[in-house]
C-alpha cells in the first residue's frame, strides 16, 4: 500500500513517481506544483527518476489563491 | 491590481482540492510578487514542510508563516510559530510570520531571524480592523524588522490607521474578496495605505481634550 494524499492505494512492483502523478491529473511540465515523499521534498529535476516503493506516503500539492 | 499591491499570497494546498494551479499563476505571476503561505497549518512539521512544498512549486524562499492554535478562532500558536520560524530561517527561508499583537513574541520572532513581523489587527476574516492600536503602535515603535498589519481589516480606515500607527504595510484578502464591488475596494485599499503612510511621516497633531480655535481670536466685528 502507498498513501497518495491522504488516500491509500495498492502499490504494485515498478512503480514510479510520474506514474502516480499521472493518475492524479499532473503532467510532469506542469507548473506551480510540488511533491513531498514521506515528509521530504522531491525537486522537480528528480520526478521522472524516483521510484515509488511500498509503504511510501506521497503528498503532490499546488497553489491556490488564498490570503 | 487596483489595489496597487505589490505581493499577493497563495497557499499550498493537495491538487485534488478543487481548482487549477495555472489560473492564479497566470493571473498574477507576472504583475505581483508571489509570497507562498502555510495557512492552516497547525504544526511545526506541516507548516515546514508546506513551506519547501511551496518553495519546490514556486521557485521562491520568501514564506508567509502561518501556524494557528485552533480552527474556531484562527489565533496563531506562538510558541510553536516561533519554533518554525527559527527552523525555516536555518533552513534559508525569508520568514514572515503572521502572529499575535504582542511585542514581546513580535520581539522573539525577529529574533530568531524573521525578516518581518506580521501582527494581526482582529481576527482572521473578521474585519473588526484594528482592535488594540495602542499594541500595534507600540510594536512598531520597538521593532528592528518591518512590520506589516495581517489579518482583520475590514475597511479602508483601518488599512489608513494601520498606516498611521507605523505599519511599513498591510496583508488583506476578505475585506478585498468580500466586498459587494471587490475592484473598487482594491482601489480605496490602495488610496488608504498611500493617504495613511503620508499621514505618518506628515506627523499627526496631539490629541487634545478641550477645543482650541483655528481662526485668529482677535479682530473679531461686533467686540
Amino acid at each position: 500500500m502507498i498513501t497518495v494524499n491522504g488516500k491509500t492505494r495498492d502499490h504494485a512492483d515498478g512503480l514510479d513517481l510520474p506514474a502516480v502523478l499521472g493518475e492524479a491529473g499532473v503532467e510532469l511540465g506542469a507548473r506551480g506544483i510540488a511533491v513531498a515523499i514521506n515528509g521530504t521534498v522531491v525537486p522537480r529535476a528528480r520526478w521522472v527518476e524516483r521510484a515509488v516503493a511500498d509503504g511510501d506516503a506521497i503528498e503532490i500539492v499546488k497553489v491556490l489563491q488564498g490570503g | 491590481m487596483a489595489s496597487g499591491a505589490e505581493v499577493v499570497t497563495v497557499s499550498i494546498r493537495r491538487v485534488d482540492m478543487g481548482g487549477g494551479a495555472e489560473g492564479i499563476l497566470d493571473l498574477v505571476r507576472d504583475r505581483a510578487w508571489l509570497l507562498p503561505n502555510t495557512a492552516g497549518c497547525a504544526t511545526v512539521k506541516d507548516a515546514v514542510l508546506t513551506a519547501q512544498l511551496a518553495r519546490e512549486a514556486l521557485d521562491t524562499s520568501w514564506i508567509k508563516l502561518e501556524l494557528i492554535g485552533d480552527r474556531e478562532t484562527l489565533y496563531p500558536d506562538v510558541e510553536q510559530l516561533v519554533a518554525a520560524a527559527a527552523q525555516l530561517v536555518d533552513d534559508g527561508f525569508t520568514v514572515l510570520p503572521y502572529c499575535t499583537d504582542d511585542p514581546i513574541v513580535c520581539r522573539r520572532l525577529a529574533d530568531v531571524g524573521c525578516a518581518a513581523v506580521m501582527p494581526l489587527g482582529a481576527p482572521i476574516g473578521t474585519g473588526l480592523g484594528i482592535l488594540n492600536p495602542y499594541n500595534i503602535e507600540m510594536i512598531c515603535a520597538r521593532s528592528t524588522v518591518p512590520v506589516i498589519l495581517d489579518a482583520g481589516v475590514g475597511t479602508a480606515s483601518d488599512a489608513a490607521l494601520a498606516m498611521e500607527l507605523g505599519c511599513d504595510a498591510v496583508l488583506l484578502n476578505t475585506a478585498v474578496s468580500k466586498s459587494t464591488d471587490p475592484v473598487r475596494m482594491a482601489a480605496a485599499m490602495g488610496h488608504a495605505v498611500a493617504g495613511g503612510r503620508l499621514a505618518r511621516l506628515a506627523g499627526r497633531i496631539p490629541k487634545r481634550l478641550r477645543a482650541e480655535a483655528s481662526s485668529p481670536e482677535l479682530g473679531l466685528i461686533g467686540g
